[in-house]
């Protein structure tokens, strides 16, 4: 079946600070939908209020995939039930190798007695990092420490192809990349595309959707979608920038949190 | 200053104990000296850590062992550690006395000596004698006097100039008689551009407070290498007091790996001195405190020698009440141009009332030389596990990956496989997993 995701009426603060304002958003399985809008919007917070990072506090609404409403599980239990976030910033952890880490992941997927054998893991993983043009050491390496930012980069796409999510939220994640690595994590998340699997792109230049062609594109400012259309919309923002939208709807700083 | 170091036992029984053991005249005679230096002197004084709670006056009295005929008849609690060592070279001691030694035909042919220490005290006095309690000395302070008076049981290895010995010779120090003082002493000297490694078990079996004051002596010969590895996993009723010390010659080399898995209170002091031009040291600590422990730990490079470099890490998981000290101490001497002195402390905690300090001292008084000291105190940060639990992990496995994650950069670097795969389960079973 395929995955049905549902955001509706979604606040979360930090600190106190109410950062998203009211997200709704649908999309289906098959579908990619990019996100979209200038620095300080609320894109990130989005992403983290959905996988459930410790700092920010959902007040209101819901989010479900296949009718259970994520908001309401802990991270790992979000995870498992098949929403995936590739991360801007992940962390670097010294001392756990990306493959006990990934195993780690895939075995927590998996009934107790019924672990994934070494062997078949190795090899998937492997021909997985060949496809991404990443040097088979990264598999010893220490989760991200030492990484690049391109390397860090990634190595989320292949969790994200290791781990097979029904939702991935790709979180800017062509920032401090080149064009050709940006090309590679393209077309290691095109390769996922599938008819069970959703797609939601966050990102503040078109560029990325040169590689990676939505369906849907929203357009976030002060912490709500403010717009949104297809692909179409894309192209008028790479080429016009976001004033016409401020204009249009009467917004002089789109930016959330600035209030007094 | 007056102390009031309770002495366990006279001068008379001390001497007619040596002489019941058949120990030579100089042995009796270095006993009864430190018996008395143990009554003038005081504790020693360690940083923020006051030992004088710590059973440091239940040294219980010397009760001989029963020989072992073979390791079928080893008692249980130490039956694994020794699983398949019948060829093995290995000693035994339980409570007072070395139970069990062997050593194969090939290394005694080589001129290898590995015995327990009363025996080598007999048998290669001359040898002994010239080195015990040079570097762990009895004037030092209560503790090690008393040690140099009660010493019991022990290991005297010595590797004779160019041997070159590739598998470990072990030991295994078990305290299962509270009554019978447990004061074993380790006494290693490795001659010239000799080499070996020596892997070492502490182990009790006992309800009953006690304690266990321990030496060790390394001396490492011009071009030698020693890789002395300890495991400590003594009860809570066991207070463990442990000084180690290596001397080392010109272009030899000391290795330490230590593992503090006690569940009691421990203090232990590993000191490399690179008396010799191109020494060198290395020290890796690891360590898990639990319950309401209080330890403290030290590590010390000593340069003398001119291009000496020293490395010495530790890494210590505190969890519950666990409360520890660690201290890492450079000391660089003057003339000992192009030393370079490494240190590393980690503490991670794991509770609110677990604690950690971690105290790196580099006293240097030569300019030509370069060194460095890193230290971190802290929890399990909450965005790793966040990011481990993006991925499904949960969170118990998301905070055990982190803690053996923290402890795996010292520990993949231990190179002995068995050695390695024994702490690592060691540390699973002190952090309750």
């Amino acid at each position: 079946m395929a995955a049905e995701f549902v955001i509706e009426g979604l606040k979360a603060t930090i600190e106190g600070k109410e950062i998203l304002k009211g997200i709704n958003l649908s999309m289906k399985g098959g579908e990619i939908h990019a996100i979209m809008g200038p620095n300080g919007t609320g894109k990130s917070t989005l992403a983290s209020a959905l996988m459930g990072h410790p700092k920010y506090e959902v007040t209101e609404g819901t989010a479900t995939l296949e009718g259970e409403d994520l908001l309401e599980m802990a991270v790992d239990e979000r995870a498992r039930a098949g929403l995936f976030l590739a991360m801007q910033y992940p962390s670097e952890i010294s001392g756990v190798t990306n493959s006990d880490f990934l195993r780690s992941a895939i075995n927590a997927r998996r009934e107790e007695g019924n672990e994934i054998s070494l062997i078949r893991f190795i090899r998937q993983m492997e021909a997985k990092m060949k496809e991404l043009d990443m040097n088979p050491e990264f598999l010893h390496r220490y989760l991200n420490e030492g990484f690049s930012g391109g390397e860090k980069k990634r190595n989320e796409i292949l969790q994200m192809m290791m781990l097979d999510p029904k939702i991935v939220v790709l979180d800017e994640i062509d920032s401090g990349l080149d064009i050709d690595a940006l090309k590679i994590v393209a077309e290691g998340v095109n390769s996922m595309r599938s008819e069970e699997r959703g797609f939601l792109v966050i990102t503040h230049y078109q560029r990325l959707l040169n590689y990676i062609k939505p369906d849907f594109v929203h357009v976030m400012m002060q912490g709500r979608i403010v717009k949104s259309g297809g692909p179409e919309l894309a192209q008028r923002l790479e080429a016009e920038g976001y004033e016409w939208i401020k204009e249009e709807l009467g917004i002089e700083d789109e930016t959330v949190g600035q209030e007094a | 200053m007056t102390t009031q170091t309770i002495l366990p036992v006279d001068a008379k029984a001390l001497s007619e104990l040596s002489q019941s053991n058949g120990e030579p005249n100089w042995l009796q005679a270095s006993r009864l000296s430190a018996l008395e230096l143990a009554a003038e002197l005081g504790l020693p004084k360690l940083e923020k850590t006051k030992i004088d709670p710590w059973n440091v006056d239940n040294y219980g009295t010397y009760k001989s062992s029963q020989v072992l005929t073979d390791l079928s008849a080893v008692p249980a609690s130490i039956a694994e550690l020794v699983k398949d060592q019948e060829q093995g070279n290995l000693i035994i001691q339980r409570n007072s006395g070395a139970v069990y030694t062997h050593l194969s035909p090939e290394l005694a042919a080589q001129g290898v000596i590995f015995t327990d220490l009363q025996t080598a005290a007999r048998e290669h006095g001359e040898l002994v004698q010239r080195y015990l309690h040079q570097a762990v000395k009895p004037e030092e302070h209560s503790i090690a006097a008393l040690h140099a008076a009660l010493w019991n049981g022990g290991v005297f290895l010595y590797v004779p100039k160019n041997v070159v010995i590739e598998t470990p010779l072990q030991a295994v120090l078990l305290t299962d008689d509270a009554e019978a003082a447990f004061v074993p002493h380790i006494l290693i000297v490795a001659d010239t551009n000799s080499s070996v490694t020596y892997v070492d078990n502490y182990v009790s079996d006992k309800a009953e407070a006690g304690l266990h004051n321990g030496a060790v002596e390394v001396f490492v010969g011009a071009g030698a290498h020693v890789r002395y590895a300890t495991v400590h996993q003594l009860g809570a009723d066991t207070a463990d007091i442990t000084y180690r010390r290596a001397i080392v010659d010109n272009d030899g080399t000391i290795e330490w790996i230590v593992g503090e898995m006690n569940y009691g209170h421990t203090a232990s002091d590993t000191k490399s001195i690179l008396k010799g031009n191109g020494s060198s040291s290395d020290a890796k600590v690891i360590a898990v405190g639990s319950g309401s422990q209080k330890l403290n730990y030290t590590t010390q490079a000593q340069h003398f020698g001119k291009n000496t470099p020293s490395d010495m890490i530790t890494r210590a998981v505190m969890r519950e009440e666990a409360n520890s000290i660690i201290n890492g101490i450079t000391k660089i001497e003057k003339g000992a141009t192009r030393a370079d002195g490494q240190q590393t402390e980690k503490v991670l905690m794991l509770s609110p009332k677990a604690r950690g300090d971690a105290n790196p001292i580099l006293l240097i008084d030569e300019d030509d030389v370069t060194a460095g000291h890193a230290a971190s105190v802290g929890q399990v940060n909450p965005e790793q596990v966040y990011y481990l639990m993006s991925r499904g992990i949960s969170r118990r496995d998301a905070e055990a990956l982190i803690i053996y994650g923290f402890l795996a950069p010292v520990v993949s670097q231990i190179p002995l496989e068995g050695l390695r795969t024994q702490l690592q389960s060691l540390v699973e079973r002190k952090l309750g997993q």
